[in-house]
């Protein structure tokens, strides 16, 4: 099925109910006012409502769908449309459910005593979401909720249907690989035998980062590999949100490293916050493994700053 | 001041998904911006597209009934091609090798290969090598190359990223107004700028420019046969490529200082040489704005304003910059667009017409070899 047609599929439960004549498990009553009030850590209301006597308590209107929920049974009381509609979408791979929202608007106060009964309708289903959790659709259902017959409240109940997204730790392995060619395949080289190897031109002095088979400066062809100090400070720096990389984990620093001799180099910063990095912020070399690859990563210092 | 001028302008559609090849959209562009000057496809003679560009000329010719070739070129580096495909059709004409040059560039860059997410890996060519520097750290998009620019640019004026959000909303601004750009009416505040959330930091979601289907061509000739044409000719009045002392491909770390854009500021300099004008005679300026960073960069490098002042230049609308909506508004269609609204505004034509426009600035890609034109009315 393509996206479209199970999207058409699911707009056509819009408007079919979800439950039909529900009833409250119990009357609206003062232990479950209680147990509610201490579990939110909120006092509990007056035990007698001005104008209505003594032994009748109205509860927090919060509590709404308090007096509608089927307890761990399960859910009882689903039209045959809601259980076709949650079907579809389980073949459709979204078999994860969590609740996203609720509004509640209050007509009547609950009181103890009070008999309810309810009747719910799929207000709208979702065109498809990818959302951190996964992919899937929002299904939003708009209760009517009656104390004694009369009208009291109004629950509107969001949940995400989805297909649950792959989560699992980033492994450095799978980063993406340096480009190697015979210009800097002695970088690489020193890199895995833990060396941070620079280019000096025997020509004219001038020290070089990235490699080159030419001086930018002076135009020799003539070089040497120095081995560089491994102290140096952040230039600038970028904090990696988005899109996912394979191998890191979001968010992930990465800086513009000016070594003591003077070149710049991009690397990871590690050991620090990329909230709290720096310009300025002194950094020295370590190597990291990734898979096969050996790299070089920069641990910033704050107490240098 | 050469003597060439733009004759035409076309474009598709600018969408999401466009539903057809890359091919059939630069053949729709090139009919239209042919349709706008009264030119038939036999007219043609040169053409000239991006490097990047999917679709060969021969290809584009066989689809329009453009006929025999005797110019052809392409320039490279991504968006920073855009004025560049017009600088080498004034060549062309100026120098006689061609008469009627058309330049296009058409792509599915939303549905299709989307640049935004980054690169994974690259053959060992010079450019791989020198784009691979960054890949093992995870740095690999062009939002992520940009950032780090940026977030120097910041430093080194002591500015907050509120500077780049007056880029985002004078855009949408434009956008809101014009029916042909994607965001049309749907402006934006600073505080939904503020509040976007983080691509690269620095850069927020509404830093950097859509991602867009569709495709912009533009036809150029020498200014005495303009002069015969329907429409008014838009002359050329300067037309350049830059590359810096240690110029690289988004990637420019390395040699000066990153907070600024030394590419555009040779493309300035021979700009202002040839055309003998100055940042007080440019009455609208079209700069490239694939990230909002790089418009103010482009605005100092210009001498708008000074280093660092981009940002107050911006917010106080003294210069109207991008007046079809810009890249981050209109559509994304590599700086393309942006020549065709320069055409607009010489024409009196724009959505958002500054009155009197005579002189119009606009720019190509920055961060990479770049380009710029001076347009302005005949006369």
């Amino acid at each position: 099925m393509t996206v479209a047609d199970l999207s058409a599929q699911l707009t056509a439960y819009e408007g079919r109910s979800a439950v039909l004549g529900g009833r409250g498990r119990d009357p609206v009553d003062a232990a479950m006012i209680r147990h509610w009030c201490e579990a939110m850590g909120v006092p509990g209301p007056d035990p007698a409502v001005p104008g209505v006597g003594p032994g009748v308590a109205e509860a927090p209107p919060a509590m709404l769908q308090v007096w509608i929920m089927s307890g761990l049974s399960g859910a009882v009381g689903r039209t045959a449309a809601y259980e076709e509609l949650v079907a579809l979408l389980d073949r459709a791979g979204c078999t994860a459910v969590v609740a996203t929202d609720c509004e509640q608007e209050y007509l009547r106060p609950l009181r103890t005593g009070d008999e309810i009964t309810f009747d719910a309708v799929i207000e709208s289903v979702s065109p498809r979401k990818t959302t951190a959790l996964g992919t899937g659709h929002f299904i939003t259902t708009r209760t009517e909720i009656r104390a004694n017959g009369e009208l009291a409240g109004i629950h509107r109940f969001r949940v995400l249907r989805y297909a649950p997204a792959r989560t699992r730790t980033a492994s450095p392995a799978e980063r993406p690989r340096p480009v190697i060619n015979r210009d800097n395949a002695g970088f690489w080289e020193g890199v895995a035998g833990h060396r941070l190897l620079i280019q000096r031109c025997t020509a004219c002095g001038r020290q070089r980062f990235p490699w080159l088979p030419g001086c930018g400066e002076c135009g020799s062809p003539l070089w040497e590999a120095v081995e560089a100090s491994g102290e140096g400070v952040v230039f600038s720096y970028v904090v990696m949100h988005h899109p996912p990389v394979p191998g890191f984990e979001a968010p992930y620093a990465v800086g513009l490293i000016e070594l003591a001799e003077g070149v710049r180099m991009i690397s990871s910063l590690v050991g620090v916050a990329p909230a709290r990095i720096r310009i300025g912020m002194p950094v020295a070399l370590e190597f990291v493994r990734a898979g096969d690859q050996e790299l070089p990563v920069f641990r910033a210092y704050e107490e240098g700053l | 001041m050469t003597a060439a001028a733009i004759v035409g302008i076309g474009a598709t559609a600018f969408t999401k998904d466009s539903g057809r090849s890359e091919l059939a959209l630069a053949a729709e562009a090139v009919r239209a911006a042919l349709a706008d000057t009264g030119l038939a496809p036999g007219d043609v003679d040169g053409m000239v597209t991006f490097t990047m560009d999917t679709s060969p000329e021969i290809a584009v010719a066989r689809a329009t009934g453009i006929g025999e070739l005797a110019f052809f070129s392409r320039v490279h580096y991504g968006g920073g091609a855009a004025c560049a495909t017009v600088q080498q059709a004034a060549l062309a004409v100026t120098a006689g090798v061609a008469d009627v040059v058309v330049c296009y560039r058409a792509f599915n860059e939303r549905s299709g290969r989307r640049f935004g997410a980054g690169v994974r890996g690259r053959e060992p060519s010079a450019e791989g090598v020198a784009l691979g520097w960054g890949l093992p750290f995870g740095l690999l998009t062009p939002a992520s190359w940009a950032a780090m620019h940026a977030r120097r640019y910041l430093h080194m004026y002591g500015l907050t990223t509120e500077v780049f959000g007056h880029v985002a909303v004078t855009d949408r601004r434009y956008a809101a107004r014009n029916p042909a750009a994607y965001f049309h009416g749907r402006p934006l505040t600073l505080a939904e700028h503020a509040a976007s959330r983080w691509i690269a930091e620095p850069l927020r979601l509404l830093d950097c420019c859509q991602e867009t289907d569709g495709g912009q061509a533009l036809v150029v000739t020498s200014l005495a046969r303009a002069r015969t044409l329907r429409r008014p000719p838009v002359v050329i009045a300067a037309a350049a490529q830059g590359a810096a002392r240690g110029q690289e491909q988004m990637t420019g770390f390395y040699e000066g200082d990153p907070g600024g854009l030394p590419e555009t500021g040779v493309v300035a300099r021979r700009l202002w040489r040839d055309s003998g004008l100055g940042p007080a005679d440019v009455d609208v300026a079209v700069l490239y704005d694939h990230f909002t960073p790089y418009v103010l960069m482009q605005l100092e490098e210009f001498g708008f304003c000074g280093p660092g002042e981009g940002g107050g230049l911006v917010a106080s609308g003294t210069l109207p910059i991008n007046t079809h909506g810009g890249q981050l508004g209109e559509a994304y269609l590599h700086g393309m667009n942006g020549i065709a609204e320069g055409v607009r505004q010489v024409r009196g034509t724009s959505v958002n017409q500054v009155p009197g426009a005579g002189r119009v600035l606009v720019t190509a890609g920055s961060g990479v070899p770049t380009s710029g034109l001076i347009l302005a009315a005949d006369g």
